[in-house]
């Protein structure tokens, strides 16, 4: 099914250019050296001849291009591999509801086996809102296809044609006969391999009964009693605890340190190799008491920006490669012709993903095999990173994901992980790093901060008639805009960065819409319009109307004043599949921006898990609230002096305003992912409740990091 | 040092002004507990103390010491949870459950106070708790469910 909304321009999300694409080394065995008897399914990518696969014998090398699998025991017991990786946005149990449909079984009967390297097929990363839209639909096929294979075995063993048969709670009927058979039974004493294509039919989402319910998140019960265990809670017999010293500013390098007075301690390995000065010790505090005793003495840091001079770095500093910044004839002929025109400058800061845990990771070496359990949204990208630091082979680097304590885009790099296999690798022993709070904030990475220019004019029906949007250092997730018009000018420049820039949740789709959504609000003032109406007017994207028109009735937009203060606004846009409308009301009380009531509607195909869904949107909006209203990465002179929680305010329980989440089922669409989307419409809905609040028009992000001032 | 930790008397090696985080993770692999930010902003890492909630993070062992520690471990009686975890459960007041533990021991001192609070209460009282994920409202609506069925 296409998508008939917008195709934006696809940013890669940083950090997984680099990675050189290992395809799939399983690939090469045979899934019977390791797996027990039963029956096992691949999905093979659509441009490799499933034949090829179906024809093999046994012991005979796979196919490469494999997008997933599964297993089913003789117990009946289902296992299916995944390259994706459970970071909190609930995949974990949402893939397997999707499989569950196809396969007709219990929930309760499968097991996911996430972003392991060595047992997973190949994958590039969780992000981009994919794993649902792309691993979802493969991982459905791949039950459909095992679905199929269990009623064909089943037909063989009685003697029967397929067609009188059907699967259902983990069984084969014959409803001719009576007779049924488990699919443990069916998988006993196998060992059948198949393989199914990727563009076989599916069920469709109208007849789903497992996916599309609120089924509850698996291993609810570990996370609930402390069970769980997080990268951070890793552990391997005999490991030591490793630490690294950091600079003290950005580019400042290391003269000296007492190597030996950190060696004469018990037990302590140092290492100083190239960029990596660090020990390993038996335990945490004699790691610390080592690193301590290290002394190191570094070079002043180079002169570098600060946070104060952001905006003007950016735009007098573009980047080698930059884009023009002409301007378009007929762009500045139909400006100049406009009834109604904005010129306006909107600026987004540098934030961060804070997710609450750190990053983590155990190293092990056993001889030229290195294993390493760490959090990434990119085991497969770490264990690249991995083989190339040390000229390992894809079958000496292992990469384990267990379910980590959050990301948002911020853990697509392996630091942790190098740091621990570095030091494991000198000390002969399993070495585990963990980064403090304040490591987290300085050496991982930022959301990029960004100027956006808009320039714009309507005719005197209402009607868009010149866009020029030009966005420096942000990004281009989400800056086509979803309006009509007639003439415009969408460019990304890129710039110099003074700051080490990655993903973020919904990447630079939050600034964009935060400008666009701005800008639409400032046009619909300025041609005395209602928003809502003009947006409607100048829209294209029917779903996306749907959507704000959703959002308007469960609002109650447009609303009226009841007192000083308060103010109504909303924003929306098209992101990676997903329609989202924002409605935001605000009270202004003693120069603070407090958050009343929030209404998100949301519309991203068929879905999957309503309550999921929901509280991902939920999770959003109030996410959302930090970059909105108060999250911005103070630095100067090579330091991040928002470093620990105490001075970087993300939000907390008083922030959090009544949320109400409208969602719109389109069970005629293929579902695409939601955990992105959501984010972006809160930071204009509160930007245009501000302004019909008070008569300002903020226009930077954070829009009130120290209440409105005066 | 003798640490009282869910009913069972530990002996630990650790320096007694070590705090009490580090003490139950890495001594004690009681890795529930969980660090954050290590200033006491985020809760991540509230235990009890004779019922009373405090940050491991900034609690030197010794002052640990004589005193019955609870950390998520002990919340439940063996197969059977604490009210809490099960309204956290049934509110699916989670997304990563990496704050859970800290959320579930911050909400037990608030009921053994105040056994029926607002959401005023529950608010103020949370606050100093961090949910990443943003999973707040889920949180209050757990936190109204344990008060009710208890």
């Amino acid at each position: 099914m296409p998508d008939e909304g917008l195709r934006p321009r696809v940013e890669a999300e940083r950090y997984e250019m680099s990675s050189k694409t290992q395809r799939f080394e399983l690939g090469r065995r045979d899934f019977f050296q390791w797996l027990a008897a039963g029956i096992v399914v691949a999905g093979v990518m659509p441009h490799v001849p499933t034949d090829a696969w179906a024809q093999r014998r046994e012991g005979e090398p796979l196919p490469d291009n494999i997008g997933a699998w599964l297993h089913i025991g003789e117990d009946g017991a289902i296992t299916v591999y995944t390259g994706k990786v459970e970071v909190g946005q609930g995949v974990r149990t949402s893939l397997a509801q999707q499989v569950a449909e196809e396969l007709r079984v219990d929930l309760s009967q499968i097991t996911m086996i996430m972003g392991d390297t060595r047992l997973t097929p190949f994958d590039m990363g969780t992000f981009g809102s994919m794993t649902t839209p792309v691993m979802g639909q493969r991982l459905r096929r791949v039950a459909a296809g095992a679905h199929d294979l269990l009623l064909k075995v089943a037909a063989e063993r009685w003697g029967v044609p397929q067609s009188r048969l059907r699967a259902e709670a983990g069984q084969i009927l014959d409803p001719g006969s009576r007779r049924k058979i488990s699919y443990g039974e069916l998988a006993r004493g196998q060992r059948l391999a198949q393989a199914v294509a990727m563009d076989d039919p599916l069920r469709p989402a109208t007849e789903w009964t497992i996916a599309g319910t609120s089924a509850a998140k698996t291993g609810g019960r570990a996370i609930v009693t402390g069970e769980h265990r997080y990268p951070y809670d890793w552990t391997r017999p005999g490991m030591l605890w490793g630490k690294v010293a950091r600079p003290p500013a950005y580019g400042a390098q290391l003269l000296s340190a007492d190597l030996e007075a950190a060696r004469r301690l018990p037990g302590v390995t140092v290492v100083r190799d190239a960029d990596l000065l660090g020990v390993a010790a038996p335990t945490a505090e004699a790691a610390a008491e080592a690193l301590a005793a290290l002394k190191p003495r570094w070079s002043p840091a180079p002169s570098q920006t600060s946070s104060s001079a952001l905006y003007e770095f950016l735009l007098n500093h573009p980047a080698a490669d930059a884009s023009n910044t002409q301007g378009d004839e007929e762009l500045n002929a139909a400006l100049a012709a406009a009834s109604h025109r904005l010129d306006s400058v909107y600026q987004v800061a540098y934030i961060q993903h804070v997710p609450l845990e750190p990053r983590a990771a155990v190293a092990e070496w056993q001889g030229n095999e290195l294993t390493v359990w760490t959090g990434t949204q990119r085991p497969f990208g770490v264990r690249d990173q991995l083989m190339e630091a040390f000229h390992l082979r894809a079958d000496q680097a292992h990469v384990l994901m267990p379910d980590m304590g959050g990301a948002y885009g911020g853990k697509h790099t392996g630091e942790a992980a190098l740091e621990a296999a570095r030091l494991a690798r000198a000390a002969g022993k399993p070495v585990k790093v963990i980064w403090s709070r304040e490591e987290e904030f300085t050496w991982a990475y930022f959301r990029p901060a960004g100027v956006i220019k808009v320039r714009a004019g309507i005719d005197n029906r209402g009607k868009l008639t010149a866009w020029q949007f030009d966005n420096y250092n942000s990004g281009e997730a989400g800056i086509e805009t979803p309006y009509q018009v007639a003439h415009k000018q969408i460019r990304f420049h890129r710039t110099e960065m003074p700051l080490r820039q990655g993903s973020y949740r919904c990447l630079a789709a939050t600034a964009n819409h935060f400008a666009r959504e701005s800008a639409m609000d400032e046009l619909a003032h300025a041609a005395a319009l209602d928003p809502l109406e003009f947006r409607l007017r100048n829209l294209r994207d029917e779903r996306l109307a749907t959507v704000f028109r959703t959002g308007a009735r469960a609002f109650g937009w447009p609303r009226r004043k009841q007192r000083p203060g308060q103010g109504f606004g909303f924003g929306g846009g098209v992101e990676k599949g997903g329609r989202i409308a924002t409605f935001a009301e605000i009270r202004i009380e003693g120069g603070n921006v407090k958050l009343e009531h929030v209404v998100s509607a949301f519309e991203c195909g068929a879905i999957v898990n309503p309550d999921n869904l929901k509280n991902q949107i939920e999770g959003a909006a109030i996410m959302g609230i930090g970059g909105a209203l108060f999250e911005a990465i103070e630095f100067a002179d090579g330091k991040i002096e928002s470093n620990r929680l105490s001075r970087y305010r993300v939000p907390r329980f008083r922030d959090v305003p009544r949320i109400e989440v409208v969602l719109v089922d389109r069970k005629d669409l293929n579902p695409s992912g939601a955990g992105e989307a959501p984010i972006m419409g809160l930071a204009p809905a509160v930007a245009n409740a501000i302004f019909d609040a008070t008569g300002r028009r903020l226009r930077h992000m954070p829009l009130a990091p120290n209440g409105l001032e005066a | 040092m003798q640490l009282d930790i869910n009913g069972r008397s530990y002996t630990v090696a650790a320096a007694p002004e070590t705090a009490l985080l580090w003490v139950l993770r890495n001594e004690l692999n009681l890795t529930g507990t969980k660090y954050g930010c290590g200033e006491g902003e985020c809760g991540a890492c509230t235990v009890l103390l004779d019922g009373v909630a405090r940050h491991a993070c900034l609690t030197p062992a010794a002052e640990a010491k004589g005193k019955k520690i609870t950390t998520i471990e002990g919340l439940a009686q063996g197969e059977k949870l604490h009210p809490l975890q099960q309204a956290f459960l049934q509110e699916g007041a989670w997304q990563c459950g990496y704050c859970t533990p800290g959320m579930i021991l911050r909400a037990a001192a608030l009921l053994r106070n105040t056994p029926h609070p607002s959401e005023e209460e529950i608010v103020a009282a949370m606050n100093g708790n961090i949910c990443r994920c943003g999973t707040y409202p889920r949180i209050v609506a757990a936190i109204q469910r344990a008060a009710r069925e208890a």
